[in-house]
Formats: C-alpha cells, structure tokens, sequence
C-alpha cells in the first residue's frame, strides 16, 4: 500500500490542470437534456477534448484514447471535476458501451465504433429497457432477425437517456420466439434508420432527458452485433458491471458536490440550524469513502483481479450518498430551495431531483441488495 | 499509488485469523462466560508467540518495528472473534505509547507484559489490575504506575469481556514521563477500534447469513425473504465502504497531520457504525434468539456500543473532520492531500 502519487502521475494532474484550465469554458453550457442546443454545445466540447487527446485516456490510442491506467483515470477525472468541465453527453458510450466494446469487439467494430465514440462525433444511447422489462430485464421482447447479412430489428424501447438527441444507440434483442436470458444479442443501431420512430419523454425537472423508440423493420448489418449470437446476455451483464463497478460514477463527482456543499454551509451558517454541520461534514466523509473505495478496486484490477458482485454495493453507496448531500444543501437553502436556480448558478434543486434517479437507473437498488444478497452472501433465492 | 496489501500482509492477517478462529470460538466464549472470566492465559500465550503483541512496538524496545497498518489487519481479526484480551490497548496503544517515552521499561523485557492505558479521554481503564504498567495521562504528560501504586475501582461493562476500572491515583506514587504525544495514541486507538469495529461488523452479517439459511418459517428458509435479505446486503455494503477507510487511516497516522487524523477519526466513526447496523440487523434476523444469550449476536451489539463512545465520542471525531474540512482545501484532487504540502 502506498497512498501517494509518483511524480509521473504528479507531472499528468499537472498537465490535465493546465490543459482543462486553457480550454473549459468559462460560462455553464445549456443542459444537454434541455434542448437539442444545449446538446450540440456539449458535442462541441467533446470535440475540443477529442483535440487535447482527452475523450477517453484509458483506451488504446488506436482507438483514440491515450492507453493510460486506472489511476491516471481517476486523477483525470478528479482534474475534470475540479475545473468544473461540462457533463460527458456521451456518457452511455464511452462508460458503459465503449469497455464492453474493447472486451467483446472485433477489431474492426473498434476501429469502427470507438474513434468517432471517443470524440463526440457519434453519441450513444443505451436501448434496453421496455415497458414490460424493465428490472426484469429478460423479459426483452423486441426482435433481431437474421436475414441474409443483415438484422431486422423490430419492437419498442423505453427510458433511453439522450436518445432524443443521440445519433446511434446500443440495442438488446432477442431471436424470435426465444426465452428469457437465451437466444438475446446487442446490437447497434443508427437513432435516424428508416423505421425507428424516436419520442421524446419528459422527465421530473421538464427535461426531454429520455425517449421511447419504436423500431418498425429497421435492417442493420450483422457487423452491428457485438459478440456471438446469443450472447447478448452475458454481454449485457458484464457492462452493467463496469457501469456500477466503476465508470458511471467516478468519486470526483460527489468529492465536488461535498466541497461545494462545505462552501455553501460557510456562506449560511448563521442564518440556518446548527446541527446540519454534521451532515455537511458526513457528505465529505461519504465522498472520501466512495474515493478510497474506487481507489481499492481500481488497484485491485491493475492487479488483474475482476469486477464482481460487489459492485452493486458501490451503487447503492453512491446513489444513497449522493440523496443524503442534497437533501441537506436543500436543508441548508431553507424556504428557498423550491425556488428555481437562475442560469449559471449552482443548480442544487436540480440535482436534488436528478439524485431521486440514482436507486432507480443502472439497476434499481432493490435488485443490487438482492444481488448482494445472494450473489455475494450466498442467501437462497 | 497502489492500494493493495503486501504479501507479507496478507500472510499477517491470513495467521491472525487462523489462529484467533481457533482459539476463539463460540465454546470458548461460553466457557469464558460461565466462569465470569475474560481472559484466556493460554489464547493469551499463542497470542503473544505469534509476535502480535510486538508488532508495532519499536526495535528499540525490543519490537519489530511494523507500522500501523500491519497491526490494523490483526485487530480486523480480533474483531471478528470479539477478542476478550487487551491485543488492541495493550500492544496498539499502550505498548508503543510507553515505548516512545521510556523504551527501557521493564514490562519490555516481557513480550506477554500487558500495558494498559488511562487517557483522559476515557472514564475507565482496561484490563488495569493485571497490567504490568499503567500509563495515566494528566496535563498532557505520562505518568507510569504498577496496580499496586494506584486505586481501581471495577466497573461493569455490559459487554461481558471488558474488564473496566476506575482509577484514582496520586502523582507521588506514580513516574512522571514528561510531555507524551497522546494526540498520536488516540489516532492509534480510533484506527484500531475501527478496525475491530470492521472486524465486528462482518461477524454479525455472517452469523446472520449462516442463521438465516438454516431457520424456516412458512416452509422456507427465512433467508430467502426480501426484506431479510436487504437488511443483510446493506449491513455489508456499510462494511465495503468501511475497509478501504480502515486501511487508508492505518497506512497514514503516522502523518500527524490534520487529515491524518481527520481519516482516523472518519474510519472510527464509518466502522462502529457499521458494526453497530450490522449486530442490529443482526439481532432482527435472529428473532428472539438474537434478543437472547442463546445465540452469540449480542457480543457484537456490546463491543460496538462499547468502542463506539471510547476514545473519543462520535460527536468529537466529528469535530476533528469538521476541523479538515473547513480548514484546508477540499474537493477531488484532495483525497491524499497533506498539511505541509498545502501550507
Ligand atoms: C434517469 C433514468 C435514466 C435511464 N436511462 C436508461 C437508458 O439510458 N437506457 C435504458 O435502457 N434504460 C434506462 N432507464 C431505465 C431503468 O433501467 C429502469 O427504470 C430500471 O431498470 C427499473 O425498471 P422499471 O422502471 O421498469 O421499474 P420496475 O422494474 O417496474 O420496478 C418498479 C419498482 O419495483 C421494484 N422491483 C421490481 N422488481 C423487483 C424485485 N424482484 N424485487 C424487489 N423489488 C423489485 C423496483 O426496485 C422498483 O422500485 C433509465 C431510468 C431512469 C430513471
């Protein structure tokens, strides 16, 4: 165990700070939910990312990254967060897409996919969730039928972030008239095909933040399939892992939502209870937990260890955690936390309610305790 | 960077768990119980073969000489045994405590001496009346004494393997060590008494899980019940945000600066919690057994409650991380961030 940085890794914070600090822009862009300006804006800077090498370091620089570490990783996004960069709106492909790519991928589907990925030029949705599965995830009905060298994609997908906006999404199917986890494979296809049929879905704050789509006869090639027919399970499984295990929720993100908590109980203290300072102090400690927790694992996996269950205790933590801080900056703001944030300001109302997301999406936390419950400590099913 | 253990410290933990599973098991409770005792002279004697008792006491008292962490992954397992002897006070605070300020003293001549401590922190004193040196903290000094040279009153802990005192005692008869670094000895105690509370925790869950596999009601096991169940994975998920706390705070007291000991006292806090949520949703799992000495749950409750409060109050480690938080920089490049290098 040795919890300092190498003067390498030193010398990298130093060179993401400077880089970030020339290029970040200094007014809050729209929200990439918001309007399909707010979206392009966030493409834009994706764009200017790509042009620092900066979309995605962890990646193979064949594919457009930089081939760096876990840990160079996370001192890059705790430098992101502390410049206060904008949010990744092509978060579904390079999190949770682009390293199941790199696991399951051929060589061409990454040389294909993960370059235009990487510098925002192809922004991804993830198309799983139906109305009639949604925790139950098998229970997938939409089709991908084999015809000559294409699929003929048909059914109806709900809940999917961004796809109102996105260009490409990554889809779960299955062979018709198979059953449950059989037969299902994931397969890509374009937002604009002839037959998707793409409606947009208001959420909680107003945002068009997901949309429904409806595939009607939408033929792609097989190259759009990632792994073997019939493995689109297993896929699947293994990206909600990095999804909950790692990626999704990198610890910057709430280490800087606790200091700007800490900041705002300075500016407040005296005209509000006393007693919440120890929720402001338990939001940092929460924060440096999730940190030191991320740090372990992704020490374990430069060690060559793998992802496993235990990854669902890490979503129930950051989703919890993060309720609990803004919960109490609401507390903290008082009579006025209804009030509606002006442009440009810290938006803690907003994502107060975004937080009441975090135990529903990339599995509820009903299922991750069931999961830990049985996959961890051996309870029967 | 690099947050995994050594092989050597694997090997530590790997010895200290066989060794105090063996020694430490739910009969050998009993049999403690029955007899009212809380110390085993034979567990003690392996305990102190193994070197365990002088782990981290310096060469120079005759020690080897480790650091806090490898000490921290012995005091998991005594945790997760509910250890009855003083290993954590005695050779984790009290031993190099003593050592720092007189490495000559007798009781190093003796590896299975016990130390035990007196800060002013906390009303009452373990394992006083058979230690073979007592160091009493007043005005920021220490001060030695023998049993002997003092008055201990035995208080009764409601857990049944803390042997508590109250001591009073006149500087005549005891020596003065000069200025001591209690500051140190308390980030030892909180780190420690985390690491048991860790220790505690997964203790509860498992005796919860093994309980929960074999009772049924309503013709099946009462494991395979939701609600059981999430009590059980949040119990555990508490428990996997609690190590990677434990293991930084250990690898860092050594830095005596104010995040050094805000993560000591963010580690204590984290783990008695965890502990005290899992021996709770423990007792729930058990039913009425849980509520009853029928079963071992309620070892893990006491000993929680007890570290809890010892050594500093959670309201008092609060203070300490409010102190790191409102006084130097936070947010995400902070995390391993040092006084001297932020002055
Ligand atoms: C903000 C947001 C973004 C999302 N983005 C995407 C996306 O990009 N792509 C995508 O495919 N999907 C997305 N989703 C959908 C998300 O994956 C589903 O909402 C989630 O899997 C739950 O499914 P459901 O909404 O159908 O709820 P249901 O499955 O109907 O569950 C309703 C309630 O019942 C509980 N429940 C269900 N089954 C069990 C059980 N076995 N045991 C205990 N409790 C149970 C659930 O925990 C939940 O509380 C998003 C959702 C949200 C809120």
């Amino acid at each position: 165990m040795d919890l300092t940085y190498t003067p390498e890794q030193n010398a990298f914070r130093a060179e993401v700070r400077s880089w970030l600090e020339a290029h970040v822009p200094k007014g809050k862009l729209e929200h990439y939910d918001a309007t399909r300006e707010g979206f392009e804006a966030h493409r834009a800077w994706e764009a200017t990312l790509k042009s620092g090498d900066w979309g995605m370091v962890t990646w193979p620089k064949e594919y457009g990254g930089r081939g760096l570490d876990l840990i160079q990783w996370l001192i890059f996004e705790e430098e992101y967060y502390r410049a206060g960069a904008p949010g990744r709106v092509n978060q579904n492909g390079i999190f949770l897409l682009g390293p199941t790519l790199m696991e399951f991928g051929t060589h061409e589907q990454k040389q294909r996919f993960l370059p235009p990925m990487a510098s925002g030029e192809e922004i991804w949705a993830q198309a799983w969730s139906e109305p009639q599965a949604g925790s139950d995830l098998a229970g997938v009905r939409a089709t991908a039928v084999l015809e000559g060298d294409e699929y003929v994609l048909n059914g109806h997908k709900i809940w999917s972030s961004r796809a109102a906006f996105a260009d490409w999404a990554f889809g779960l199917f299955r062979a018709s008239g198979s059953e449950r986890h059989k037969d299902m494979s994931l397969i890509f296809f374009p937002l604009d095909a002839p037959g998707v049929t793409r409606n947009p879905i208001r959420k909680i704050n107003g945002h068009v933040g997901f949309a429904e789509i409806f595939l009607d006869n939408v033929r792609v090639p097989a190259f759009n399939r990632l792994g073997d027919e019939g493995q689109g399970w297993h896929i699947c499984m293994a990206t909600a892992g990095f999804e909950r295990g790692l990626m999704l929720r990198s610890p910057a993100r709430f280490q800087e939502a606790a200091a700007a908590l800490a900041a705002l109980w300075q500016r407040r203290k005296n005209t509000c209870d006393p007693a919440l300072e120890g929720a402001v102090v338990r939001a940092h400690v929460n924060a440096e937990s999730y940190a030191l927790n991320i740090y372990q694992t992704a020490s374990r996996l430069m060690a060559g260890a793998k992802i496993g269950a235990e990854a669902s205790t890490n979503k129930i933590f950051w989703s919890e955690m993060d309720i609990h801080l803004h919960e109490t900056a609401l507390a903290i703001l008082g009579a006025e936390a209804e009030l509606v944030t002006p442009t440009g300001e810290h938006d803690w109302l907003d994502d107060y309610i975004f937080s009441l997301a975090g135990p529903i999406y990339a599995g509820s936390n009903e299922i991750q305790r069931n999961i830990i419950a049985e996959r961890m400590l051996g309870l029967p099913r | 960077m690099d947050f995994t253990l050594s092989d050597e410290q694997q090997m530590f933990a790997d010895t200290a768990r066989t060794l105090l599973g063996d020694t430490c098991t739910p009969d050998h409770w009993h049999k403690l119980m029955e007899q009212g005792a809380a110390f085993d002279a034979a567990r003690w004697a392996q305990i102190v073969e193994n070197g365990f008792t002088a782990l981290i006491v310096p060469e120079a008292a005759g020690g080897m000489g480790l650091g806090e962490l490898d000490f921290a992954l012995i005091a998991i397992e005594a945790g997760y045994v509910a250890l009855p002897e003083p290993l954590v006070e005695s050779a984790g605070i009290g031993a190099p405590l003593l050592a720092s300020l007189a490495p000559d003293h007798p009781p190093f001549a003796d590896p299975a001496a016990i130390i035990a401590v007196a800060p002013a922190i906390n009303p009452v004193v373990a394992n006083a009346d058979i230690a073979a040196a007592i160091v009493i903290e007043r005005d920021g000094h220490a001060f030695v004494a023998t049993p002997d040279q003092v008055t201990l009153t035995p208080m009764e802990s409601i857990d049944p393997f803390r042997r508590l005192f109250r001591i009073t005692w006149d500087e005549a008869n005891a020596t003065d060590l000069g200025p001591a670094d209690w500051g140190l000895a308390l980030d030892r105690a909180a780190v420690f008494s985390a690491a048991m509370g860790l220790g505690l925790a997964q203790r509860a869950v498992d005796l919860a899980v093994g309980y929960a596999k074999d009772r049924n009601q309503f013709g099946k096991p009462i494991g395979s019940y939701q609600a059981v169940k999430h009590h059980l994975a949040s119990a555990q998920t508490a428990i996997e945000f609690t190590r990677p706390m434990v293991l930084a705070a250990a690898a860092e007291v050594a830095h005596g600066d104010v995040q050094s000991r805000a993560r000591a006292s963010q580690a204590k806090i984290v783990a008695l919690e965890a502990a005290e949520q899992a021996a709770r949703a423990s007792i729930q799992v058990h039913g009425a057994m849980g509520y009853s000495w029928e079963v071992d749950v309620h070892l893990f409750l006491k000993r929680a409650l007890a570290l809890k409060q010892s050594w500093g109050t959670p309201a008092f480690h609060t203070s300490r991380i409010a102190t790191r938080v409102f006084s130097q920089p936070v947010g995400a490049d902070q995390t391993f961030a040092r006084e001297n290098e932020n002055a």
